[in-house]
């Protein structure tokens, strides 16, 4: 389902009118407008496919712990096995896409939110 | 019932660390409260927080007795599976960081219920959201309160059903009165300090048990495999989970519910609300992230380390079971002043947790159900603290006699459950309400209730409440403990698998069957607010 679908081919704002009132609100001018659908297709490009892919990351290990157990036993070295090290690359994981995505938030999202936000609450749309 | 000689320790020594910490909350409690007047003060403390102290007292809600008593307690019984719980609660917060926290921060006030109420208008469904926001932190709670009683009866000695039942109301007395006198930001201090403790306790700890392993993971696990009867079979997963089939099945349930139900779980997304914006939110969910998930893999050692120290015959004879594997880890190594230390550190947290449960449940009650669906809206704001207010007595009242009725169960299970409610009950109408633009009432209706009633009732239906003897004519071991009552027909522990599956698809076609379509102008307010933070409440001081 396209939980993130980009405002409907609506990008360039006043030209296409809103499907069901004459008038669009301010919200629904937002919206449509460049601005904004810039904002949405970042975001969703970020974060789709890293929910997608950290979803199927963690899955995978859970049905290798639950079905393989045999593989997650092999030894690495020592007493440490491939579950532990299976497990730990999952915390590692977690860890960087937290990080990652913050400095991605920060760099590409956030000076046009606040742009868009500004121009918002100075009543330009 | 555990015998009197059961506990561990100096108690008088162990009693007067509790009541130092308890003395020491109380100062932060009733000093950081300052004038606590306005709804925004005793919700959201404020709105004030920065991000790192309010990902610290995150950290401090979710490391509950469960992740540090439970956690390490499954880990020293069972090995490696209970590792498997503990990446289950780390992942869930990317969820929380990617999917919920900034929109939520940037179009609610002071509950979850608000963001669905901004994108549907309409008082049942807020109704709804306010029942399951209800159920899912009273599961909570209840399970709080169950490990109270345990680690309690482990370390004053505290051995009689009524000296136990006598703790646990007085948890319930400390914790209405923490709420009452401290609201969000008295609590929200306990929370950054007891998690600090918390922290630094589990650091050290982990460094003295891996300073005794030689510093050396490998050899930790060795000995540990050594000490357990299981042997090698400790450091795999399976088993706990790998037994059968169905056990397999009820593990992968158990994931589900684990990685889904943080982006849901009431008490947490409440805290989203006490920093000026959704920066800051974001900000503390990555401090969050840190916190937890290091105090996690400290967790590992310590499991291992109480399996190979102190050994599984000697945990599962204390009272409280795996919840006392630290416990005696610590008095193992530090004797008793590190056992009360730790043991101190574990029933603050008790506290604090409780008592951020019960803002929740009190903040839904009074800002949800009283002011939205009795009063229609237009209830004076200092009227709605006070329901707010007595509401948390209440609340209070219910989880000392839950609480009391709930001993005895593994806490990190009942943990497991609360988060297959919020799952399933919570989470589906949250993503739809944010990102599907033709999400309806109706859909957030069948979403919210089919969740709920399915995810409630298949424990109901599950071997967790009956029909799990062992023997023919031994006691079950499930909540109803006479073997003959076996109303059992669901047979996994965990419903999440079910449930939650179901929860999104009644989402879908109840919105997909509504004659009544979307409202276009509300979705598109609610995208533009959640996204860039327009029209969203700021901290009272910027």
């Amino acid at each position: 389902m396209a939980l993130f679908q980009p405002s409907r081919g609506n990008a360039r704002g006043a030209e296409a009118a809103p499907p069901v009132r004459s008038r669009p609100s301010g919200y629904e001018a937002v919206r449509a407008s460049r601005d904004f659908w810039t904002i949405q297709r970042r975001f969703g490009s970020f974060v789709v496919p890293t929910c997608a892919l950290l979803l199927v990351w963690y899955f995978l290990y859970v049905i290798v712990a639950v079905f393989a157990p045999g593989f997650m036993r092999v030894s690495v070295f020592g007493a440490v096995n491939v579950g532990l090290c299976f497990g730990v690359l999952q915390f590692a994981s977690t860890f960087a896409i937290a990080i990652a995505y913050r400095r991605w938030a920060q760099r590409r999202l956030d000076p046009l939110t606040d742009r868009l936000r500004d121009r918002l609450e100075r009543g330009r749309y | 019932m555990p015998q009197a000689s059961a506990a561990v320790g100096k108690p008088a020594i162990n009693f007067a660390i509790f009541a130092f910490f308890v003395l020491v909350t109380l100062v932060i409690a009733v000093s950081a409260a300052g004038k606590n007047k306005s709804a925004t003060d005793y919700y959201a403390g404020g709105r004030d927080f920065t991000g790192w102290q309010n990902g610290i007292a995150i950290g401090g809600d979710y490391l509950s007795a469960a992740s540090f008593l439970g956690i390490a307690g499954i880990i020293a019984l069972s090995g490696y599976d209970g590792f498997l719980y503990s990446i289950g609660f780390l992942v869930g917060w990317l969820l929380v960081l990617l999917l919920v926290s900034e929109p939520l921060r940037n179009t609610g006030r002071f509950t979850m219920a608000d963001v669905i109420d901004l994108r549907l208008r309409a008082v049942p469904v807020r109704a709804a959201a306010a029942i399951s926001t209800l159920t899912v932190s009273l599961f909570y709670l209840l399970a709080q309160m169950a490990g109270a009683g345990a680690l309690v009866s482990l370390l004053l000695g505290v051995s009689s059903t009524a000296g136990q039942d006598i703790v646990v109301a007085v948890v319930g007395l400390l914790m209405i009165f923490y709420v009452m006198v401290g609201g969000m930001k008295g609590t929200t201090w306990v929370q950054i300090v007891k998690a600090s403790i918390l922290a630094a306790g589990a650091v050290v700890t982990t460094l003295w048990v891996m300073s005794k392993a030689g510093f050396s993971l490998s050899n930790l696990l060795h000995h540990a495999a050594l000490a357990s009867p299981a042997g090698n079979a400790v450091l795999g997963p399976g088993l706990e989970y790998g037994v059968n089939t169905v056990s397999k099945f009820d593990f992968i349930s158990l994931a589900v519910a684990l990685v889904l139900g943080t982006a849901g779980l009431p008490h947490v997304l409440m805290r989203l609300y006490t920093v000026p914006n959704a920066r800051e939110a974001r900000r503390s969910v990555v401090w969050t992230i840190w916190l937890v998930g290091l105090f996690y893999l400290c967790t590992l050692v310590l499991g291992f380390g109480a399996m190979w120290l102190v050994g599984g015959k000697q945990i599962l004879g204390a009272p409280g079971g795996g919840d006392s594997a630290v416990p005696l880890l610590a008095y193992h190594l530090g004797g008793t002043i590190l056992l009360g230390i730790v043991a101190a550190v574990a029933f603050a947290t008790i506290l604090a947790v409780v008592a951020g449960l019960t803002i929740t449940a009190s903040a839904c009650f009074a800002h949800d159900v009283y002011a939205s669906v009795i009063r229609k809206g237009d209830a004076d704001p200092s009227d709605e603290v006070r329901v707010a207010r007595i509401t948390a007595v209440v609340i209070g009242a219910v989880a000392v006699v839950g609480g009391i009725y709930a001993k005895g169960i593994d806490v990190a299970f009942l943990v497991g459950l609360a988060f297959a409610v919020a799952a399933s009950a919570n989470l589906p109408s949250i993503l739809y309400s944010l990102f599907w633009p033709r999400f309806t009432q109706r859909g957030a209706l069948w979403s919210i209730y089919g969740g709920l009633i399915s995810s409630v009732g298949l424990i109901i239906f599950s071997p967790v409440v009956s029909g799990q003897a062992t023997a023919v004519g031994a006691a079950s071991t499930s909540l109803i403990t006479n073997p003959h009552i076996d109303f059992a027909f669901f047979p996994l522990n965990n419903p999440g698998i079910v449930s939650i599956p179901l929860a999104f698809f009644l989402g879908w076609l109840g919105t997909v069957t509504d004659r009544q379509p979307a409202d276009p102008v509300r979705f598109a307010r609610m995208q533009v607010r959640a996204l860039t933070g327009v029209g969203a409440e700021r901290g009272t001081r910027s």
